[in-house]
């Protein structure tokens, strides 16, 4: 089971996970239509450039944005959530032993404690946010049965994760729930509002670009994001 | 099945329609007929397939329900925050409703779409620029105008304003005849103060033309002077269009897309007939942002740009206020806390916030200019936006959306507004008749000229 859940099964999670977000990502461009948006991207390309790239990093910067500064509660749980979900599965010394015996080589890892740390911060930013679904009217009117099992969906391979790593109950089971759940996970990126992982940059960069051509732009307006 | 007389899909194309719509007073049949009009569902599927592209649904699909878009929305903090006005939700609510739906809706609930398209969002953009994920619910509602427009879920007054377009080509009955006549009026009667002064109609080659807002020929010409006036002083080679003078388009807020296409082509080939180095129309927002900021993608035109130059009026004044043309006497500047109105159709989308307050510094005595907060590209519209001002049926809504700007300006303290569009003028104008909070209100043009200094000789003083 363990052998098939991370050869071969895990192979094709990947293919589709990554696949399907690259997919995704040239369909958006693929999509955009300069007549229908009303943004002449291509022969204002510089100014649209310049735009994206200063609108992708102003709001990966926690006070870029407007924002994110007017808010800072939000904006605290909010990329301690995002920073604990990227960092975490990729410099985890487990997977990076992984990735040597299959491919040879890994990534940079964190110390164990770091790790542990990033993932319950995970934990309690996501519990925090489901908090704020239902504390906040003005959340919980956009919030759907769908938020939530993504919610979950996104944190059960942290929970499983540090279950196995504290060796809570049954090892062999939590590891094969924390493999299933995070391959869950993979799987779901492309189909859902997951894909915002690789969307959000699109969509930044679409309105960066709007922004950096016709609405101020070419007017030497840089806004303050 | 029924369309109705008045309420119908088809755009109103004649004058003879026109007529019969607007004697319907305050559409009292328009919104009965409106009630039994069938959604043609079908071709409402068929017009989403083809015309809702990758941004649109990208953005209805990753919306992460975040509620950060909430504040951003002044008609969310003037309505008591009642989470129904989170523009998300406004947005999932109805448009999204109906992609999910894939155009099967009813009757209703396309009435109840008009409702929020209308009287809930002004397309001011302001949410999008507090998004993580740059959803533009302005954007949005504007497409879904488009839609409601062509199943004829569209207001009465908007539905008149671009059959306004389509038949006379301006925002008003104003024929050609009118315009030139009016034109010839304003010259004969302000030559009189202003020796030399003329309003040069149909000249080729000039170095400006100017185009402008229907509703200055016809119910403020005084305003065509003084732009006359200006241009005169500043010793401007200038001219306007005989046809292709009016700049504005209620069918942008209408959603009829057609129509604001035939407009602009109409300004367009004004502009390639008189070949004037440089056009500017008037202080109007949603105007420029017709035929320069949005037009040039009606039109088709590939670099996104109207076949010449074409700035707003504040861009034309800072320049001749730098250059010298226009100079002010300083002993007239404006010496009273006075604050300033950033239209959100030319500052959010087009960055033209330095050149006002460029004009600020000439005109008024330093350390009298009071900021709005927030202001500049963050500043909330009028209220009066996106055709709320026109709208009878939710003038209710209007008025309580006025209070946003009344508390804005009311902090600064002053009880003078140059508010240089002239849908935030109509909004402020509106919300001293419903508030009585004591200010005035300006366009820049007649301030300026009470300022000038004029060379000697070139008025007449009586
Ligand atoms: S801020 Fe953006 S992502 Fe969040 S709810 Fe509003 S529209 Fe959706
Ligand atoms: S565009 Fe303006 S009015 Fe409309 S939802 Fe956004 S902030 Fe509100
Ligand atoms: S009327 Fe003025 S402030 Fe209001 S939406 Fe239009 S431009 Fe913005």
């Amino acid at each position: 089971m363990y052998e098939l859940l991370t050869g071969p099964l895990l192979w094709l999670v990947f293919a589709i996970s990554f696949g399907g977000l690259l997919v995704r990502v040239v369909l958006y461009f693929k999509g955009l239509s300069q007549q229908l948006d009303r943004v002449a991207y291509r022969p204002h390309l510089s100014y649209g450039l310049k735009g994206a790239f200063n609108s992708i990093i102003s709001w990966l910067n926690p006070v870029g944005a407007r924002a994110w500064r007017i808010r800072p509660g939000f904006t605290l749980i909010f990329f301690a959530f995002h920073i604990g979900l990227l960092l975490t599965p990729i410099l985890l010394t487990a997977h990076n032993v992984m990735l040597q015996e299959n491919l040879g080589f890994s990534l940079p890892q964190l110390p164990a404690c770091i790790a542990d740390i990033l993932s319950w911060t995970v934990i309690v930013a996501g519990l925090f946010m489901v908090l704020r679904r239902i504390a906040f009217p003005e959340v919980r009117i956009l919030t759907t049965a769908y938020d939530y099992l993504l919610l979950v969906i996104t944190v059960a391979p942290f929970v499983t994760g540090l279950i196995a790593r504290y060796q809570g109950g049954d090892y062999q089971f939590w590891l094969l729930a924390h493999i299933i759940t995070g391959e869950i996970w993979l799987l779901c990126l492309p189909f859902t509002k997951l894909s915002h992982c690789v969307l959000f940059f699109c969509s930044r960069a679409q309105l960066g670009m709007d922004y950096g051509i016709k609405r101020g732009g070419m007017k030497g307006s840089t806004f303050s994001w | 099945m029924p369309q109705g007389k008045l309420c119908n899909r088809q755009p109103i194309k004649t004058d003879e329609q026109l007529k019969l719509t607007l004697a319907d007073k305050s559409g009292i049949q328009y919104y009965a007929e409106m009630e039994e009009l069938d959604v043609d569902t079908d071709l409402l599927w068929s017009t989403i397939q083809k015309t809702m592209k990758s941004r649109t649904k990208t953005w209805l699909e990753i919306c992460a329900h975040c509620g950060m878009c909430a504040e951003s929305c002044f008609l969310y903090q003037v309505n008591d925050r009642i989470p129904e006005q989170v523009p998300s939700y406004k947005i999932q609510s109805t448009l999204g409703h109906i992609v999910k739906k894939k155009g099967k809706v009813s009757n209703e609930f396309m009435r109840h779409c008009m409702e929020v398209a209308w009287s809930q969002c002004t397309c001011c953009n302001r949410c999008g620029m507090y998004c993580p994920h740059g959803i533009d619910m302005g954007v949005m509602f504007s497409y879904l105008r488009g839609l409601l427009y062509s199943q004829g879920f569209v207001p009465w007054e908007l539905k008149i304003g671009s059959g306004m377009h389509r038949v006379y080509r301006a925002q008003m009955d104003v024929t050609t005849e009118d315009w030139v006549e009016t034109c010839e009026w304003m010259a004969e009667e302000t030559e009189e103060e202003w020796p030399g002064l003329t309003i040069p109609v149909d000249k080729q080659d000039a170095d400006i033309m100017y185009t402008c807002n229907a509703r200055e020929p016809k119910h403020y010409p005084e305003d065509l002077a003084e732009a006359a006036i200006l241009f005169h002083v500043a010793g401007v080679n200038w001219t306007v269009p005989s046809e292709g003078w009016e700049q504005t388009s209620l069918s942008m807020f209408a959603g009829d897309w057609e129509c604001c296409k035939d407009n602009v082509n109409h300004v367009y080939s004004a502009i390639e007939r008189l070949n004037p180095a440089r056009v500017t129309g008037t202080e109007c927002g949603h105007a420029h942002r017709a035929t320069v900021i949005e037009g040039p993608y009606w039109a088709g035109r590939p670099d996104g740009l109207p076949p010449k130059p074409y700035i707003h009026y504040v861009e034309w004044l800072a320049e001749a206020l730098r250059e010298g043309k226009l100079k002010i006497d300083p002993a007239k500047r404006i010496k009273e806390p006075v604050t300033l109105q950033d239209s959100c159709n030319y500052v959010r989308n087009q960055g033209l916030k330095d050149v006002t307050r460029e004009i600020i510094s000439y005109i008024v005595e330093p350390g009298y200019f009071v900021e709005m907060a927030p202001n500049k590209e963050h500043n909330y519209c009028c209220g009066g936006g996106g055709g709320f001002n026109g709208i009878g049926r939710f003038r209710e809504q209007r008025n309580v959306a006025l209070r946003k700007k009344m508390d804005q300006i009311l902090d600064t303290g002053c009880k003078l507004v140059i508010a240089p569009c002239h849908n935030c003028w109509d909004a402020i104008r509106d919300l001293e008749e419903e508030y009585e909070i004591g200010i005035r209100w300006s366009f820049l043009k007649p301030l300026i000229i009470g300022m000038l200094d004029i060379p000697e000789g070139m008025r007449v003083e009586w």
